[in-house]
């Protein structure tokens, strides 16, 4: 048994030392080189001692943090609305939906909505708020981003509560539980893994968010991804990209030890 | 035994304690899920302090029962009474009622401690409150010590305690148990059948136990309710529904029977496969067609001469305390006999019972009916002692 289990084991092996190691590998190699192809730890002294950098880093995690928050405060009551429906299967086909479409698709069809004379202010006008600038604002930026990433938050929290024994809701309510105490002191803390799986799937990618800082954000926010991209394409500081890399990744590995747990049995329909 | 003066008394007994302390009172209850009717007219009244079992197979509604009374689904006509307060649109969370689940429903983020102190903790209790009541009901349940334990690190046996330790230490007026044994294992079931009884006799508090169990049902409960297709089709105590039972379904569902259809020549008479028999039944038209039932454990093996009934005995199993033998008779019934000592298979045997032996049933006879039946049988006995 154990010759065959390492045989099918070999693609994935194939795939995961060519696409994540050996590239992981070669950022932090990269890392230590400067602009002139010297051996050197100068791209992470820059990193550290320049007020830009550690400003971006902060930049990426703030927006991150309240791109994270605002799908959150979507996504939990969408979930669990869900989970009470009927037709839970169509609706749930309808949230993935916007997922199969290319996010560059998604990023145009924003920019053409959020234009001067696009559908939103339309509304604004018909409305009586007149018409605004939204496309290239912060706020802008942030809706599109949280659009984009509340399927991956929804998913996790609604297999979550999903999976809740229902009995638990009854017996809590048995012992005297109102609605509200039922939710805080049962419902949430038993989906907490949920929730956390969920951060974790639009924290980490918001974090090197650099393609709708452009589009949509017009470059008023500036991203660790964004950074990445200005090295690697336009300035050509291979190494100082990486070492933005490197940074980014020990910050992902951060979190994911952060919010991951270990899970705790029970709680869910035998 | 309808001689036998302890159940008159007994009768008589309740009668008083009915008319003092009724808790729990269903008045006509429906419950529709969509097309079907659930619950046919449930009527039925619980009295404080005793152990009342809810007894069918499974969708007969008992469960539905339990629901409604705890609050976590509505009834679709009729009234629920609480201490004689309509509590129809009392949510759950307000009732001084607790529910045992059957899955246990105990919270797997929290440890034994802090899932037996949930309902305090709501009610706001002072902290050294809670944390007497707490461990006095693990004491209780036998569980001192384990206040500090994950649910997971417990047995299913455990769990069980816990769950009985989260809704007692709620002092709540009506325990509700949802076939909370139904998960354990046979000796396991046994032993938490007398400590179930045993609690609920020094808490005084009225429980009103689930199960599809026969054997538990007789074994714990001071009442009986067995339940069929949505109704309740009988009401007792153990012994009333062991030994007269209302109909084939009872007798069929509580303990072994054998059920063969007779005739009623007159009161007392009873005719089975053409043989004249003296029974402790009466009150029934004459010619009325009946079915009789005969418990296994009633038939005496005997020689022919002196049998009322000739069988040939198709198998016989050792089981300890009994041989289990099957037989038939000449018209091709089969009958099912308990006998201390053993014959040989493919013999004719003659199988001997008392007339009190034989219960009559009629069909289609309502428990009203059925109990005023039952009652003239005692008064009977009465004069005669």
């Amino acid at each position: 048994m154990k010759k065959y289990n390492a045989f099918y084991s070999v693609p994935y092996v194939l795939w995961l030392l060519l696409f994540v190691i050996a590239p992981l590998l070669l950022i932090v190699y990269q890392s230590f080189f400067n602009i002139n192809g010297q051996l050197t730890l100068s791209n992470y002294q820059t990193y550290f001692g320049s007020g830009t950098y550690l400003r971006m880093t902060f930049n990426s995690i703030w927006y991150a943090f309240i791109i994270t928050l605002v799908t959150l405060l979507i996504s939990y009551p969408t979930a669990y609305w869900l989970s009470q429906t009927r037709h839970k299967q169509l609706w749930l086909l309808l949230i993935i939906l916007p997922t199969w479409i290319n996010l560059l698709l998604k990023a145009y069809a924003f920019i053409g909505i959020f234009s001067q004379a696009g559908a939103a202010n339309h509304f604004l006008e018909f409305i009586g708020l007149g018409s605004q600038q939204l496309l290239f604002t912060k706020t802008s930026f942030i809706f599109v981003a949280a659009y984009i990433e509340i399927p991956f938050m929804i998913l996790p929290i609604f297999n979550a509560i999903d999976e809740l024994n229902p009995s638990l809701i009854n017996a809590s309510r048995d012992l005297g539980a109102t609605n509200w105490q039922t939710f805080s002191k049962v419902v949430f803390p038993l989906t907490l893994n949920g929730v956390k799986a969920g951060v974790q799937a639009v924290f980490i990618p918001s974090l090197s968010l650099f393609m709708l800082t452009r589009l949509i954000g017009g470059n008023k926010v500036i991203t660790l991804g964004t950074a990445i991209e200005e090295h690697f394409l336009v300035t050509q500081n291979w190494g100082m990209g990486s070492t933005i890399g490197v940074v980014l990744i020990v910050a992902m590995v951060v979190i994911m030890f952060a919010t991951g747990e270990r899970r705790k049995k029970g709680g869910h329909r035998e | 035994m309808p001689n036998d003066p302890n159940k008159t008394a007994k009768i008589q007994g309740s009668v008083t304690i009915k008319l003092a302390n009724t808790i729990i009172k269903f008045s006509g209850v429906n419950k529709r899920f969509g097309d079907t009717l659930a619950l046919k007219q449930i009527d039925f009244e619980l009295e404080q302090g005793k152990f009342y079992t809810l007894l069918g197979p499974s969708g007969c509604g008992k469960t539905t029962i339990l629901r409604i009374l705890a609050g976590f689904t509505d009834a679709s006509a009729g009234t629920i009474e609480f201490k004689g307060q309509k509590i129809n649109d009392l949510p759950a969370n307000k009732r001084k009622i607790n529910t045992v689940f059957q899955d246990y429903a105990l919270f797997p983020h929290l440890n034994v401690y802090d899932n037996v102190a949930f309902g305090l903790v709501l009610k706001k209790t002072a902290k050294k409150v809670i944390q007497e009541k707490v461990l006095e009901a693990l004491r209780l349940v036998q569980l001192s010590g384990y206040e500090d334990r994950e649910i997971s690190e417990l047995s299913g046996g455990q769990q069980q305690r816990v769950a009985i330790a989260r809704a007692i230490v709620n002092e709540p007026e009506v325990l509700l148990l949802d076939e909370p044994l139904s998960a354990l294992d046979a000796k396991l079931r046994t032993a938490m059948q007398v400590e179930l009884r045993q609690l609920q006799q020094r808490l005084g508090i009225t429980f009103l136990f689930v199960t599809h169990d026969q054997g538990e049902a007789l074994a714990m409960s001071d009442e009986i309710f067995v339940m069929n297709n949505g109704a309740i089709l009988q009401q007792g105590d153990p012994v009333d529904i062991y030994d007269e039972p209302i109909n084939h379904f009872v007798a069929d569902f509580i303990g072994e029977s054998n059920i063969v259809k007779g005739r009623m020549l007159a009161d007392y008479q009873v005719e089975i496969l053409g043989h004249q028999f003296e029974c402790s039944d009466a009150g029934m038209r004459i010619n009325e067609p009946v079915e009789v039932v005969l418990r296994p454990e009633d038939l005496v093996l005997t020689s022919i001469e002196k049998g009322k009934l000739t069988v040939t005995v198709d198998t016989q199993v050792f089981r300890g305390d009994i041989y289990e033998i099957m037989s038939h008779d000449a018209a091709g019934n089969e009958w099912l006999i308990h006998s201390v000592r053993k014959t040989t298979v493919g013999q004719q045997v003659g199988i001997y019972f008392e007339p009190e032996d034989i219960h009559v049933m009629r069909f289609g006879e309502s428990e009203e009916d059925f109990d005023a039946r039952l009652e003239s049988y005692e008064d009977d006995d009465h004069e005669e002692v």
